[in-house]
């Protein structure tokens, strides 16, 4: 089984939720959506306060190239464009909605039977993807559209889907396939015919096979479909077989690859690398090895845009932990207070010691509640006090084991080092800029030493100085 | 209102630790602390007991009243220190240079750079050292191999396979090198122990297979050559390969993390280093015996080699 060739770890996966059914989460009396939700300029608000708005309809727009529109997910009354404080600690601007109902927008088909049909150009498609305001869902939320449009310089001939979900105790990913793969796949066609190449590949960890199988099996159902619409328009034996091939070649090639469990896996780099051997050089996007890579959770949200008319008003979540009563998979609107989710999981354990959104290597510590579900959620992770209390931190054995699985081949002892001492021109030779904050070197530490946490304050002084320079 | 704890990734640990890792290499040291204890009996018993006793005594000592810091003996590396000390000392060693050893390889060793982790060479082999050159007669007059012998200080002494090398004299069976009857440190006389030990060690994943690899291939493709040179002169590899502290030395004193490079190509470049310098002092230079040397050479120039040495990048330029 193929997968990335430098470092790596072995964290317990701890699926809790795995292959428990969605569940809808109910609406919030107020629903929160702030003005950025992705990366790249905020979105600018074109509602008022005391407007009426549906759900699904657009109430701020997209404030540059680099952004993305967002939609209400709810009906109701804005009550005020302020900011509020999120739950890491930030005041964002946001539109509070007063939500009345689920009155949709009427072009919207929120409940339909799956639609294969699509015979929009690429402009078209990527016009419908951008106006709905959809982000990368794997974590980064680097607006998709942006994405579908590789520098001309750049030819793809690729097209990735990050289902890997390598982070330990997500399982949200692997419930949307085994719940909606015709619609998944449905997605990944589009997004190829956006990029107009015919191949793609789906990377699956291990531990989820059973997703393998199923979208294998869907994908030889719609091979055979194929063959036999080709077939039925011929007249001639001969004839047929010809345009059976030609045609077939036409028909784009889709592949289900499962990939050996080894986090970071999910990382862009390291995907590409352990599906298509190619390697993204130092700084350079995936299109420079013809590759563009887009979430499992993405093809679904872009689906839903293109077949639908849907924009992107709810997100799969995850909500889970050790103390957790109800672990499991949830359908949330956008705009939902966190504490809505929690409770339909069983409310937060007396011995919550963290409340973690995200998942347990790259996830975000909530201080509060009240932080509503974004674009960036992807779940609800809770640790229990004796998992959450911080480790008592030792000298550097120099074991060298952060060097042994980092899969950047960095040299975390070094760059921690080096962050702690302010030596940043030396962190940029060590070459800070190209880590990708996985956290590897502190999982795997047997000094309990805050690696990542130095290395991260280096980073953004190193990029910052990099950006200086560059634009002197 | 409830308080979370907020901090930042990753919220989840291994649960490695510096106890765990000391343990494992106390385990695989243990088949040939038991052969140690067969062949010499009371004297390594003794001798093994008065080293880890006094580097737990003076590390807590000059943690506690010199440096006034936490008293840090709970993580192992002390006593793992005056075991491996003790490893590489003859059985027949009187007490108290024993525990002169014990003071050096700890003081001069470890605390004064700083504690675990900030020394620049291998405590234990400081301390041996020291012993060499202050007690030059003590330290090379070892115990002939008796089972269950309840000598000490009083043991029948003889040379080792080495020195009979070196000063033009019979060997002795290889198969006593394997199993560890025969004369030397008391952790260093049975290659089979000590490889059930590496391979322990390499199963659990504390060590890498670079650093004794390296040393020992270098080891035996120098002497192989030597040996095709001039046969009658030079001993086979397979003697080198079996004698003296060379197992122990590679197997579990280069492999010191905090002694040796960070990087598998440091390694390779470190453990070829130690090779080389072992077996010119065997073959050329006065003493008998040169893993010590060669390591704590090594050790002083890991600074350098992971200065130049950097981890294989996943986008190589």
């Amino acid at each position: 089984m193929k997968t990335f060739s430098l470092g790596g770890i072995h964290p317990h996966d701890n699926k809790l939720s795995a292959r428990k059914p969605f569940k809808v989460v109910a609406l919030p009396d107020v629903a929160i959506f702030p003005l950025e939700q992705h990366i790249g300029a905020p979105a600018k608000p074109i509602v008022a306060v005391g407007d009426k708005v549906l759900a699904g309809q657009m109430i701020a727009e997209a404030g540059g190239f680099v952004s993305a529109p967002v939609h209400s997910s709810v009906s109701g009354t804005v009550q005020k464009i302020a900011t509020f404080t999120d739950g890491w600690g930030f005041d964002k601007m946001a539109i509070h909605i007063k939500v009345e109902g689920s009155e949709w927008v009427e072009n919207i088909q929120a409940n339909s039977e799956l639609r294969t049909e699509c015979n929009l150009s690429s402009e078209e498609i990527i016009k419908k993807i951008a106006d709905a305001g959809i982000v990368g869902l794997g974590g980064a939320c680097f607006p998709t559209q942006v994405k579908l449009m590789p520098p001309k310089d750049m030819s793809v001939d690729t097209l990735i889907i990050n289902a890997v979900e390598c982070e330990p105790y997500l399982t949200h990913n692997h419930q949307l396939m085994l719940e909606k793969p015709a619609e998944v796949l449905m997605g990944v066609r589009i997004l190829m015919q956006a990029l107009n190449i015919k191949k793609a590949i789906i990377g699956i960890e291990a531990n989820k096979m059973d997703a393998v199988e199923l979208l294998k099996g869907e994908l030889i159902k719609e091979k055979g479909e194929c063959q036999h619409k080709v077939s039925a328009k011929n007249t001639s034996v001969t004839e047929s077989v010809d345009v059976l091939l030609t045609d077939r070649e036409k028909v784009p090639e889709v592949n289900v690859v499962p990939l050996k469990l080894k986090y970071p896996q999910g990382g862009e780099k390291q995907l590409i690398e352990a599906l298509t051997g190619r390697k993204v050089p130092n700084g350079g996007i995936p299109a420079a090895v013809g590759c563009v890579v887009q979430n499992v959770g993405t093809a679904f949200a872009v689906y839903e845009a293109v077949q639908l008319n849907k924009p992107l008003v709810e997100v799969m979540m995850t909500v889970t932990g050790p103390s957790v009563t109800n672990p499991g998979n949830f359908i949330v609107r956008i705009g939902t207070p966190i504490e809505k989710v929690l409770e339909m999981a069983g409310g937060i354990p007396a011995d919550t010691g963290k409340i973690i959104g995200g998942g347990p290597m790259m996830g975000k510590t909530y201080s509060h509640t009240n932080h509503p579900v974004s674009k960036r959620s992807s779940g609800l992770l809770l640790l229990p006090n004796d998992m959450a209390a911080p480790l008592e931190e030792k000298n550097c054995i120099r074991c060298g084991k952060c060097v042994q699985n980092c899969p950047m081949g960095l040299a975390p002892y070094l760059l921690a080092t080096q962050g702690e001492m302010a030596l940043w021109d030396d962190m940029e030779q060590e070459q800070v800029a190209n880590c990708i904050e996985c956290g590897c070197c502190t999982f795997t530490c047997p000094s309990n030493r805050p690696l990542l946490d130095y290395i991260r304050y280096g980073k953004q002084t190193v990029m910052a100085n990099i950006r200086a320079r560059a634009s002197k | 209102m409830n308080k979370w704890i907020v901090s930042s990734s990753p919220h989840v640990h291994s649960g490695d630790s510096i106890q765990k890792n000391m343990l494992y290499v106390v385990l695989a040291l243990l088949p040939a602390y038991l052969v140690a204890l067969y062949y010499f009996g009371v004297g390594a018993l003794v001798v093994s007991v008065i080293a880890i006793a006094s580097c737990i005594g003076f590390e807590a000592f000059i943690q506690r009243f010199v440096l006034k810091t936490k008293v840090s003996i709970s993580d192992g590396s002390a006593a793992l220190t005056g075991l491996l000390l003790a490893m590489n000392l003859p059985s027949n060693l009187p007490w108290w240079m024993v525990i002169i050893g014990s003071m050096v390889a700890i003081g001069l060793g470890k605390m004064c750079y700083g504690g675990l982790g900030n020394n620049l060479f291998n405590p234990a082999l400081v301390g041996r050292v020291f012993l060499l050159i202050s007690f030059p007669a003590a330290m090379t007059t070892w115990p002939i191999p008796e089972p269950f012998s309840m000598a000490y200080m009083d043991a029948q002494t003889a040379a080792t396979p080495l020195s009979f090398m070196k000063f033009d004299q019979m060997l002795p069976p290889i198969l006593n090198t394997l199993i560890g009857n025969e004369g030397g440190s008391m952790g260093e006389v049975s290659a089979i122990a000590l490889l059930l030990g590496g391979i322990f060690l390499l199963w659990k994943k504390v060590i890498t297979w670079h650093i004794p690899v390296s040393i020992l291939a270098t080891v035996a493709l120098f002497t192989g050559i030597m040996h095709l040179v001039d046969p009658m002169a030079y001993e086979n590899p397979l003697w080198h390969l079996c004698s003296g502290g060379l197992l122990l030395g590679s197997i579990f004193m280069a492999t010191d993390y905090v002694t040796s490079p960070m990087t598998p190509r440091g390694q390779i470049v470190y453990g070829v280093g130690i090779g080389l310098i072992t077996v010119v002092i065997r073959l050329w230079g006065s003493y008998p015996e040169g893993v010590s040397f060669a390591i704590l050479l090594m050790n002083a120039a890991t600074p350098l080699i992971d200065r130049y040495m950097k981890p294989k990048r996943f986008v190589s330029k």
